[in-house]
């Protein structure tokens, strides 16, 4: 398969690779794939009271591509607002890396981890919210 | 050393320069066509034909009017099966094979299906084995036709060929035998182990791409095939077409030098997968070996590499040349169909790496090969979510995962 530079580029040398404290309220995590399907992405973010992603890491189990699309993700996440993020398409990362029609599919589980990280962490904005309104 | 290395024999094989050498004289001044009878260079090249069909015939301890030319083992499967099913239609239209044959057997026994052929796909055990006691159960007095490879190509696993050819010899079927993978690695003899066809490939044993042939018995019994090319009627009716003599006398010296050198080759090969075999596990003692581990071709090892993708390995391993039974390296998405035979969870299929060792490998291209996979899995696994899960001690067979 031949592939980008870019997509190369993000396998040799992967951008944010890591973990977060996935139970830091400020923290959300998207976990999405299947290993049976090749490839799993687990994608997470850290916002500040602004709603600023101030950092964003990954980990991916899955092809180059796979690993690019999630390590390009993590590159657009920092320093952007969590409604921006949600607007993050899967054709962007797909221009980005110019990805052959038969990886598509990993640019859309991209799109789907920063989903999924964005309302993981709007859940824990909302159990917040709900116990401190409990509380008082 | 030169990089990149090769390690993907069992796709095929260099020329040996021997070959190449005894080839050479065929392409321009001994060009005739073993079919004239005319002129002395139709007699140069069907003389030349004739030498390799012997050196053919014993490496498989076949008389030399047993072996028709092919363009490989695709055709001869597809003559094998299709000319039996054809030929002997009167007597049955039951079919017998395994899940984990080449793809170059199965179609054909599929396309026979469709034409009131009945195929019955032998499962395999989590070594690749077929159980004989099925098999037998399997055979009925409409069988005309046994296929079974010698030895698989993805996994090395070799069938128990003697005990296979004797069933079928007792239960009167035919038995063919795709011993591509086979041929020069482990003994063939088609007396002893009662085969009736078999399918050969010199791409595979250090000859030419575009020639092969097919073993056809001719007595106990006399084994008649459909022709599938109709034409000027060579090999004995069975495949027309003008003879590639130049292939042909390469595949012919390709077969003596592998009767001649297989007892010293061998033990070289098998001593060199085991070092590197060896020296993964050690580094990465929860990589999975798949296959028999006793019956298998010699030169080739194939390890699934859990929490790791194949397709991304082999992209961090470029400098070294194997193959994967990755979906991603397909153009149809689905893993390995061997590997699932065998009952090899999806990931483990998606993880694993074929090496398959040669004439011409080192000791030292193989120990670097094994440091590049083993440095490669570390890195991966340094950035796999489920390699981070199970350190975690999640037990990802419990995982829910969102499949997509």
């Amino acid at each position: 398969m031949a592939y980008s530079d870019k997509v190369l580029d993000h396998y040799q040398n992967p951008r944010n690779v890591g973990s977060l404290d996935k139970s830091d309220p400020n923290v959300g995590t998207g976990v999405v794939g299947a290993p049976e399907c090749g490839d799993v992405m687990k994608l997470q973010i850290r916002v500040d009271d602004s709603g600023k992603i101030v950092d964003a890491k990954f980990k991916t189990y899955g092809c180059g591509s796979a690993i690019a699309s999630s390590s390009l993700a993590t590159e657009w996440l920092k320093g952007t607002s969590v409604d921006a993020a949600a607007q993050i398409k899967n054709t962007q990362i797909v221009e980005e890396l110019s990805l052959p029609p038969v990886k598509i599919h990993c640019s859309v589980l991209a799109e789907d981890a920063i989903k999924a990280a964005i309302d993981d962490w709007k859940a824990k904005q909302q159990a917040r919210t709900t116990s401190q309104e409990v509380k008082a | 050393m030169k990089t990149p290395i090769y390690l993907d024999y069992s796709a095929t094989t260099p020329c040996d320069p021997r070959v190449v050498q005894r080839m050479l004289p065929f392409f321009t001044d001994t060009f005739g066509n073993a079919a004239s009878r005319s002129h002395s260079f139709g007699w140069t090249a069907e003389a030349a034909v004739e030498e390799a069909r012997s050196q053919v015939a014993q490496l498989l301890g076949a008389h030399e009017k047993e072996i028709l030319w092919t363009s490989g083992s695709t055709e001869a499967n597809n003559l094998a099966i299709k000319g039996v099913a054809q030929m002997y239609r009167p007597k049955g239209n039951h079919l017998i094979t395994a899940i984990t044959e080449h793809k170059a057997v199965l179609d054909p026994m599929k396309y026979l299906e469709t034409q009131g052929f009945e195929v019955t796909w032998l499962p395999v055990d989590g070594q690749g084995n077929i159980d004989l006691a099925e098999l037998e159960a399997a055979i009925t007095d409409r069988t005309i036709l046994v296929s079974l490879m010698a030895a698989n190509n993805e996994v090395g696993t070799v069938h128990p060929l003697e005990r296979i050819g004797a069933l079928c010899k007792r239960k009167g079927t035919l038995f063919h035998t795709d011993a591509t993978q086979a041929a020069g690695k482990i003994p063939l003899d088609v007396e002893a182990q009662h085969i009736d066809l078999l399918s050969l490939s010199a791409h595979k044993m250090y000859g030419p791409k575009g020639v092969g042939c097919l073993y056809v018995r001719r007595k106990n019994p006399r084994v008649r095939l459909t022709a599938q090319m109709d034409g000027g009627g060579h090999e004995r009716g069975m495949r027309s077409g003008t003879l590639n003599v130049t292939g042909i006398v390469g595949m012919g010296e390709a077969a003596r030098i592998c009767r001649e050198e297989m007892a010293t080759e061998v033990p070289k090969l098998r001593a060199m997968r085991d070092r590197l075999e060896a020296r993964i596990s050690k580094a990465l003692p929860d990589a999975v070996r798949n296959g028999n581990p006793d019956a298998r071709l010699p030169h080739l090892a194939n390890v699934s590499f859990p929490y790791v993708e194949g397709e991304s390995l082999i992209m961090g391993i470029k400098d070294i040349a194997v193959s994967s039974g990755s979906a991603c390296t397909s153009a149809s998405l689905e893993p390995s169909y061997v590997l699932k035979g065998l009952g090899l969870g999806d990931e483990l299929a998606h993880s694993s790496i074929r090496f398959s060792l040669g004439r011409f490998t080192t000791e030292q291209e193989v120990d670097f090969a094994a440091d590049r996979v083993i440095a490669e899995v570390k890195r991966l696994r340094e950035m796999s979510p489920l390699w981070e899960m199970v350190q975690e001690g999640v037990d990802l067979s419990k995982v829910k995962w969102t499949l997509h």
